[in-house]
């Protein structure tokens, strides 16, 4: 899959920065549980420049979170990778030593989490904390007046207080520590922030400030931003690009307006008809009946076909390979071609989950 | 709208133009603030703080607001979990009189319950993880002594297929940990409705589901609303899921309802400032609109001994003059059901 800077940023960012810094290619997740081998990443490949901004999708459970963990090899202890790569620059981080992952990780590619309050030492003041992070990992080590001016920068850069440096986590709003979690994030000029369901825990509006934040670092900056999250309303406003997945396996990627207009997929189709909102004619959200998968025990031929309103003998049997169906558009579904004759107002097509 | 059919039906009965089902008047509610080692009282939040509001049979009102606005604590207070400091909330009874729910002796306790009953946020936290799905759901036949075992079963049953677990014999004895978020709160919602009850606190229903899950628990209660008349007190901070589980929405901000208002009214002319900036802030599912520009700042704060001006003063963007000197505004009529408590609007308007 070929995903390219985004026009309106390719004339700033220099021609380095245009190649892919990050390359996930046929990546498979295996856990060894005592039930068995669950396969949780299934052959997903995507790659993303500096200064683009991508949504990964899904039901809680498909995968996406062991994608993000992978990607900066967090993943728990009985994680395994039987097969793919994922290229950072151009060098596999699953065969990096614990030594090259450590400068990788806050330096090169930081995460925001979603519990905000887990992520923070109780016992050690904001300021502290995002200090030590870049005692550790910023290269060139600061000095100390070079550390205190980048924290003020930094606290200013996500609209909080300095003052909020001396607090301790306890002190702060959930919002503010999910500021402060970003500020710790960006400290060590990261090119690439891995933000978990970084605002699920908040409300709307505090939720709608920082994701207005995040895209005017992510501007300004020239940082690349992968957004894990399963709100498809909070992903149409942040990213450029979209992959949505389903029980471990991408099902759709493309450009996000593409996707959102012209879903190809049924079950993006209906993941999207099942967000409610406060503009457009009010029509009930679609209900997408059923649950995912077993992980243990996968459906055979495509796996989405129990829940699949346009499930046919041959979803049953083979497994639809992504193929490309638009510019920079990828689909594994057989129906992709019928879906495509369903327009732009995807709310009016009846499709309802069995 | 649901439950149009009760209301009418209602009135006649009582033969009384009142038909709210349950009236709330000057609810107040304050916990205290402790601090240091001595957790000495240093002041109050006046988490509920002079709240008016009537629910219909059969309609359901939207509460809305940031954390901490106080919506949880007065739908608490309805379902009577906690006890109000000041006000009353007045219950219709069958035969058209009001009991005030704060007097309520044992027996009508027990009565109070067969009648209101409440749906938590969290399906992980609300469901006793030791009882099977069946013992979760008959508890309050048995409190109530209705029917023997068969019969209970049998109600069961019809309510785990009403709420979407079928086949219903293969939950019945499940626990809570063999099953997902969805069925947990389908496990909710068939507790909360088993009693047939008129009014149901649901306090955030949904808002810990993934969005594909929401869509279907907000129809299966709307569903049941309309079958089954229930009225519903729905506290949510999401203005696109109250648009479609709500007849009306009151917006709440720091312990005072600032609006209310039919929901589509509310929804596409806001007319309190904090309305405005609310709706500003729900995400749009459309990537190809840009946006809208965010009408507020800060966050919320804590509403600890608040000076009596309006509470909205410091983060609203339209203040002028008199919002500083004079009280909080009151809620006024602003015409076509809609109450508003903002010096601008009722300056506008009159």
């Amino acid at each position: 899959m070929e995903l390219r800077t985004p026009p309106h940023l390719e004339a700033e960012v220099p021609a380095e920065q245009r190649l892919p810094l990050l390359e996930v290619d046929g990546l498979v997740v295996r856990y060894t549980t005592d039930a068995g081998d669950v396969s949780a990443v299934e052959d997903v490949s995507f790659s993303l420049s500096g200064g683009e901004a991508m949504g990964l999708v899904g039901e809680s459970g498909c995968g996406k979170t062991s994608v993000a963990l992978s990607l900066l090899r967090l993943a728990p202890e009985n994680a395994s990778y039987p097969s793919g790569s994922i290229r950072w620059e151009g060098v596999d981080i699953l065969g990096m030593s614990s030594e090259e992952v450590r400068r990788l990780r806050w330096s090169e590619m930081s995460m925001v989490f979603q519990g905000a309050m887990n992520a923070w030492n109780p016992v050690y003041r904001v300021g502290h904390q995002i200090r030590e992070a870049m005692d550790q990992h910023f290269e060139p080590r600061l000095t100390a007046v070079e550390a205190d001016r980048r924290l003020a920068w930094l606290f200013e850069l996500v609209g909080l207080d300095k003052v909020t440096a001396d607090r301790y986590p306890h002190e702060l709003s959930g919002g503010m520590r999910q500021r402060a979690l970003i500020a710790m994030a960006l400290s060590c000029e990261p090119k690439l922030v891995v933000a978990d369901e970084p605002t699920t825990a908040l409300d709307v509006i505090v939720q709608a400030q920082i994701l207005r934040e995040l895209k005017d670092i992510q501007t300004d900056l020239g940082l690349a931003i992968l957004y894990i999250s399963h709100d498809m309303a909070v992903i149409a406003q942040v990213t450029d690009i979209l992959a949505v997945m389903y029980a471990g396996k991408l099902v759709e990627s493309g450009p996000t307006r593409e996707v959102f207009r012209h879903p190809r997929h049924p079950y993006t189709h209906l993941l999207l008809s099942s967000v409610p909102s406060v503009v457009g004619p009010r029509r009930p959200p679609v209900c997408l009946d059923g649950v995912p998968p077993d992980p243990l025990d996968p459906p055979s031929g495509c796996r989405f076909h129990p829940r699949c309103p346009l499930a046919t003998r041959r979803c049953r049997q083979e497994e639809p390979p992504l193929e490309p169906v638009g510019p920079e558009h990828l689909v594994a579904c057989w129906h992709s071609a019928e879906m495509s004759g369903m327009g732009e107002s995807r709310l009016d097509v009846k499709v309802s989950g069995g | 709208m649901p439950g149009a059919a009760q209301l009418s039906i209602q009135a006649e009965c009582t033969g009384s133009a009142e038909m709210a089902l349950l009236r709330v008047q000057g609810l107040r509610k304050r916990f205290p603030v402790t601090s240091g080692v001595l957790r000495r009282r240093t002041g109050h939040i006046h988490a509920v703080d002079g709240v008016d509001f009537e629910i219909e049979v059969g309609e359901s009102l939207g509460l809305v607001g940031e954390s901490g606005c106080g919506k949880s604590t007065t739908g608490r207070m309805l379902a009577c979990l906690d006890e109000p400091d000041e006000g009353r909330i007045l219950l219709t009874e069958d035969d058209g009189s009001e009991v005030d729910i704060a007097q309520l002796d044992t027996r009508g306790m027990t009565r109070f319950r067969r009648r209101v009953q409440m749906i938590f946020q969290d399906p992980y936290e609300s469901i006793n993880p030791r009882r099977t799905v069946f013992e979760t759901i008959s508890e309050s036949l048995g409190i109530h002594r209705m029917g023997g075992l068969r019969y209970r079963e049998e109600r069961v049953s019809q309510m785990l297929a009403r709420v979407g677990l079928t086949p219903p014999e293969s939950f019945m004895l499940r626990y809570p940990h063999e099953l997902s978020g969805g069925q947990r709160q389908r496990v909710a919602v068939a507790r909360a409705l088993i009693l047939q009850p008129q009014f149901v606190v649901a306090d955030e229903p949904t808002s810990m589901l993934d969005m594909s899950i929401r869509a279907s628990i907000m129809e299966l209660m709307s569903g049941l609303a309309r079958e089954l008349g229930v009225a519903y007190l729905y506290i949510t901070h999401d203005l696109a899921v109250a648009r479609y589980m709500c007849d009306r929405i009151a917006v709440m901000y720091l312990g005072k309802i600032v609006e209310t208002g039919r929901t589509e009214q509310i929804l596409s002319d806001p007319a309190h400032p904090y309305t405005q900036a609310l709706l500003s802030a729900v995400p749009i599912p459309d990537p190809s609109l840009p946006p809208p520009e965010l009408r507020i700042t800060g966050g919320v704060d804590k509403a600890i001994d608040p000076p009596p001006r309006c509470r909205f003063l410091d983060r609203c963007p339209q203040a002028v003059d008199i919002c500083s000197t004079a009280d909080h505004p009151p809620l006024q009529d602003t015409g076509g059901g809609r109450l508003v408590a903002c010096y601008l609007t009722t300056d506008r308007e009159g």
